[in-house]
């Protein structure tokens, strides 16, 4: 039975592949970083380059299909990660999926990236239904969206500077937390009194951000201290900072759902995995993307896949990857 | 080599755009300093002197970013990088091309990286306060930049 959906995503550090059936139920969601693909596949040094994604694509593929009991034959489309994201990487993925389609005879279906995140809130037996406002928050993006239908989102607000997970993952390096750190600053923090330090927030115009303000804070607030003293106070920095960073999502949603007259609030991306914010927004009643599907994957892209137009053949070749929307 | 103060992150805006007058299609800026001295800043005002009318914000995770502009602008991040690659380098090689280019955290990058026609480099003071430097330049960037020099001098 052919009906269900393959999701490629290539666009940032992530090879991922998975397997949704035509009603959005996860059968298999296989992301590189994960899988310890790595040992069986990658290099040795952590490398940040197409030639990474073209090593893995094959064998993350092959694996959602084993995953979720599936072959080829059973694919109905194919969606992939056209944008935005570094090109190289990109045309990993798109060329892939181009080859599978034309060879296997599925249709294809360019997905943007950034709608894929949306679309993760698409999954499942609990599926969110438009219209909502969508905060998307992750290491390269923040942006409050209008989402009014399944296939696509209007940009009603951004970063002007940092993302907000950039701004977590500079923050924990900053604490010598190393880097990434935003998952080893998340569980710092639990352990700290985030009222110990006040990290001030720029206040800008609009439905934007700015987080690069708070970044330089907690700078000279480390530097003012020697290493024991840092040592002693690493955990309540960790949990000032975060709440500064959590303050400033909130309030801004909240006032993005007042400006917009939205009823219904959304969280997606990879800092909707932070511990902290999840609480805050469990009590504001706001819905979360599943924590797996929170990051980089390829589950939100066949999501997304379900909702975008398929490319005839003749018009494979003109599809080509962008840097930026 | 040249040094300049600022003292907000206007002013050091307004050294990014200084700078961009005297840039030239090809032109590849390395703009050094550690976390929060205000590269992404400095930066941002070159691109918008140069008619980058979207916004510019760091490219950290996304790697490199490229906005359209006469001519475009290039605006790079190697912050992610332990070294590069020859295969990370062909990944980021295509947006020098036909670009004025702008590379945040470019040590990493130096045996591939275009020769810079200027290297800018950022310092904290003090949570304001930042000393930018230029060197290795052309001396179209000393010409331009005395002119900021002169403007902040007069300023205090």
């Amino acid at each position: 039975m052919s009906e269900l959906i393959l999701g490629l995503e290539t666009s940032c550090d992530e090879t991922a592949a998975a397997l949704i059936t035509a009603d959005g139920a996860v059968l298999s969601n296989v992301i590189s970083s994960q899988a310890d693909l790595h040992a069986r596949f990658g290099g040795v040094v952590p490398e940040v380059a197409s030639r990474r994604h073209l090593e893995l694509v094959e064998p993350v593929v092959s694996e959602a299909l084993v995953e979720a009991e599936a072959t080829l034959s059973d694919v109905a489309k194919i969606g992939v990660t056209q944008g935005p994201g570094l090109v190289g990487a990109l045309l990993v993925g798109l060329s892939y999926a181009k080859g599978l389609s034309w060879a296997a005879q599925i249709p294809l279906a360019p997905v943007d990236h950034l709608h894929g995140h949306v679309a993760s809130l698409f999954l499942g037996d609990d599926a969110l239904e438009p219209p909502f406002l969508c905060l998307l928050a992750s290491g390269g993006h923040t942006l409050v969206l209008v989402v009014n239908d399944h296939a696509g989102f209007e940009v009603v607000g951004g970063t002007r500077d940092d993302a907000a997970g950039e701004a977590f993952d500079k923050g924990a390096r900053l604490l010598g937390l190393g880097y990434p750190g935003g998952p080893a600053l998340d569980r710092l923090a639990r352990t700290g009194d985030p009222s110990t330090h006040t990290f001030p927030i720029a206040r800008v115009d609009g439905l934007d951000f700015s987080f690069s303000g708070v970044k330089t804070a907690l700078l000279y607030a480390v530097r003012e201290l020697d290493e024991t003293a840092l040592a002693e106070r690493r955990a309540d920095l960790a949990a000032s900072y975060e709440l500064a960073i959590v303050d400033a999502l909130l309030q801004r949603i909240e006032q993005a759902a007042e400006h917009t007259h939205m009823d219904t609030i959304a969280v997606v991306g990879g800092v909707a995995a932070n511990s902290a914010f999840r609480a805050r927004l469990a009590t504001l009643g706001a819905r979360v993307a599943p924590l797996p599907l929170c990051t980089d994957n390829g589950a939100m892209i066949a999501s997304a896949a379900r909702y975008a137009p398929n490319v005839s053949k003749a018009g494979y070749l003109a599809v080509d990857a962008y840097s930026s929307r | 080599m040249f040094r300049v103060t600022t003292h907000s992150p206007e002013e050091t805006e307004r050294v990014g755009a200084v700078l961009a007058q005297a840039l030239e299609l090809g032109d590849v800026v390395a703009v050094r300093g550690e976390l929060g001295t205000g590269k992404t800043v400095l930066i941002r005002g070159a691109c918008e002197a140069l008619g980058v009318r979207g916004r510019v914000t760091s490219p950290t995770f996304t790697i490199g970013h490229r906005y359209a502009a006469d001519p475009d602008v290039a605006h790079l991040d190697l912050y992610r990088f332990e070294s590069l690659s020859p295969a990370e380098w062909a990944d980021i090689e295509p947006l020098f091309d036909g670009t004025v280019a702008f590379v945040e955290w470019p040590d990493v990058g130096e045996a591939f990286l275009p020769t810079p026609c200027a290297v800018v480099t950022l310092r904290h003071v003090d949570r304001e306060t930042r000393e930018i430097e230029l060197a290795r330049a052309d001396a179209r960037f000393y010409r331009a930049l005395t002119t900021v020099a002169d403007e902040a001098s007069s300023d205090t």
